[in-house]
């Protein structure tokens, strides 16, 4: 009896020439995603050696790290973001001209973050290998593709030969058995799963969620999982793709058309891992009895339910470090905690459905006096979508700020930033020292609790609002 | 890629785990389009105050810790994002080793790309090595051993391919194209089309 795991199946059918003890596998790429951060020196190589982007009709170039967001029309519009960012995007501009690559640029309707556009296209299909440079990669593989993050030398090395060199990773596997209660949401499943397995749990490991619970969830939840695949230590995490992924895919701009789809779907089916397949690893987790989840220190491990009180932690010095930047106590519930920004977005949770559980949230509300709430579309599309069904006007009526897609504050790169020393509750997926802006204190939690923070001033379970 | 064949050197030692890529290097410095002169920024938000003055408490920055090229480091180093920036300001800094229990995926790749050797130890060996600052330590990429100051000698684990391309100094883009008709032929016969 067959016993293959889908991470090895996707592997297999990819690999150009084997591994051996002594050299590593020749690993052909479906899909490179690229952004103006992680390439300029890469494209640098390229330059220097004299070489062409070897296959510009599978690279996906856009920008959205070091983007304002802030509408951009003309040069003069960058100032926001600095002279260093500016020059990087007017780079890859150039960089994506003088390679022959169709850059999604300002003014481009499908602009947005790397993670959201690929899915929204249709570019990201089951099956594939997807990579950018850039380590929430895995959220590609909530459609069954392998999708993980790179570094630059290595986006060099796809740009140049469409392959990598990889050594096979190992499998674990995460079953989330049973029922998600209501006013939980996929970003509390995930917390609750880096929760169990530590920041360092992945290591070396491909994920792939399973379970009635992950069945159940919709795409939008299902990229929130494979998102933070990284933030467990795992380059890449999967789901097997279902009727859900391939209704989701139907009709999208770069999806199979016509006898093409029925062709894919009919092969994309058999992306499941068989029956008796055998991971490296398992853990288990009950979906029942999740609760809201908001992390307390300086890594996304560090989470505990919203009612909770924050652990002790011993005599580790580097948890009492990380209390210490948090100004948190030990013993009291994160609820005690006075925030002073909101920030809803990222590739984590800023997609259309992120952005209507917050607009239900924030219906009739008002944000509290003295915080600020950002609400950052992932994309272009999200946000025209968002508009369309009048959300953007409810956003705007509490008091929250209402922007163009981007990073924006989950990566202090681009002009929005969490001033020092200030409590933000984010929708982001690390709390790492510093990276919403220098001194900044992270709290990671969904969207419906981010919501429900801003309108009380203190960190809220958002199951109060309901 | 220079090529690394020995590292002879006192550690420093930063003995806080899961020390994450934005620590090493910063967001906010991610904007350049060069590879060159991240080392001011390594560690940018622990080595420095506000208004730019030297902590006096990172372990960096005490006067024995200058030119050591070895770094020990808690558990999990090297964790988050997969920006090369932050081996690229290690190795600007002067670094050329990591020593740790755990180093995470992408910034270990990125390090073995660019010449930054990571180095696993055991959690004894690590005690010893987190509890005693400033120990001379030798290694030697090409035997994978790291020679402790009372001369006793530990092997590590390291990828072959990776240990030939950094004592060779060979970039690893030589070694794809040198498969390109390979990957042509995977191309032209391949079951589907992406």
């Amino acid at each position: 009896m067959s016993n293959t795991t889908l991470f090895e199946k996707v592997w297999s059918e990819h690999v150009v020439v084997e591994e051996t003890p002594e050299t590593p596998a020749v690993l052909y790429i479906d899909l490179h995603i690229i952004h103006e951060v992680t390439t300029p020196q890469a494209f640098t190589v390229l330059r220097e050696s004299g070489l062409a982007v070897r296959r510009p009709d599978l690279t996906l170039p856009t920008m959205d790290h070091s983007t304002p967001t802030t509408p951009v029309s003309s040069f003069r519009d960058l100032a926001v973001v600095g002279e260093s960012a500016a020059n990087q995007i007017r780079q890859m501009e150039t960089n994506c001209r003088d390679f022959g690559l169709d850059l999604i640029g300002f003014g481009n309707e499908y602009r947005g973050i790397v993670h959201v556009i690929g899915p929204e296209l249709g570019a990201t299909q089951p099956g594939k290998t997807i990579v950018c440079g850039d380590s929430h990669s895995s959220t590609h593989g909530a459609f069954g593709a392998l999708a993980f993050g790179i570094g630059t030398t290595e986006v060099g090395h796809v740009l140049a030969t469409q392959c990598l060199l990889q050594r096979k990773p190992k499998t674990l596997a995460v079953n989330i058995d049973g029922k998600m209660p209501a006013g939980v949401s996929a970003k509390d499943l995930i917390l609750a799963v880096i929760g169990k397995i530590g920041v360092n749990g992945g290591t070396g490991h491909v994920i792939e969620y399973r379970g009635d619970a992950i069945a159940a969830l919709d795409m939008e939840s299902r990229m929130t999982i494979c998102n933070m695949s990284i933030e467990g230590g795992a380059r890449a995490g999967m789901i097997a793709p279902d009727d859900t992924t391939f209704e989701y895919l139907s009709g999208r701009p770069r999806s199979p058309q016509g006898a093409d789809w029925d062709v894919a779907v009919k092969r994309w089916k058999q992306l499941q891992s068989d029956d008796n397949a055998r991971f490296d690893k398992s853990v288990t987790l009950a979906a029942d009895v999740l609760q809201p989840m908001v992390t307390f220190g300086t890594n996304p491990g560090m989470v505990i339910g919203i009612n909770d009180p924050v652990p002790q932690g011993g005599d580790d010095p580097s948890f009492r470090k990380a209390l210490d930047y948090m100004q948190i106590e030990s013993g009291k519930p994160m609820t005690e905690n006075p925030v002073d920004v909101v920030f809803v977005g990222s590739c984590t949770n800023g997609r259309l459905s992120d952005i209507e559980e917050v607009a239900r949230i924030l219906q009739g509300q008002k944000v509290a006096a003295g915080v600020r709430m950002l609400v950052v579309p992932g994309s272009q599309q999200v946000k025209n979508q968002a508009e369309a069904k009048g959300l953007d006007r409810i956003i705007v009526a509490a008091g929250a700020e209402w922007r163009e897609a981007g990073c924006s504050m989950c990566i202090g790169m681009n002009g929005d930033t969490v001033p020092q020393g200030k409590l933000s509750v984010s929708t982001s997926n690390r709390n790492f020292e510093g990276r919403q802006g220098m001194g900044a204190r992270t709290v990671l939690a969904s969207p419906a609790t981010a919501a429900a923070s801003a309108i009380r001033g203190r960190v809220t379970d958002p199951r109060t609002f309901e | 890629m220079k090529a690394v064949t020995h590292i002879k050197s006192r550690t420093v030692v930063l003995a806080t785990k899961d020390i994450d890529t934005d620590q090493i290097i910063p967001a906010r410095f991610l904007t350049t389009t060069s590879r060159d002169g991240l080392g001011q920024s390594a560690f940018y938000d622990l080595r420095y105050h506000k208004d730019g003055s030297e902590k006096t408490e990172f372990p960096l920055n005490e006067t024995t810790a200058r030119g050591c090229e070895i770094l020990v480091a808690g558990n999990n180093f090297g964790c988050g994002s997969s920006r090369e920036h932050a081996p690229w300001a290690l190795l600007d800094y002067g670094l050329k080793a990591i020593i740790s229990t755990e180093i995470a995926d992408i910034f270990r790749n990125n390090s073995l790309k660019n010449g930054l050797v990571p180095i696993v130890v055991s959690k004894d060996i690590h005690r010893w090595l987190i509890d005693n600052p400033g120990a001379a330590l030798e290694i030697d990429v090409a035997n994978a051993t790291l020679t402790m100051p009372d001369g006793k000698t530990i092997e590590f684990a390291i990828d072959g391919f990776a240990k030939y391309c950094l004592v060779e100094g060979i970039d690893q883009l030589g070694f794809l194209q040198q498969h390109l008709e390979q990957i042509a032929n995977f191309e032209e016969t391949r079951a589907w089309k992406p």
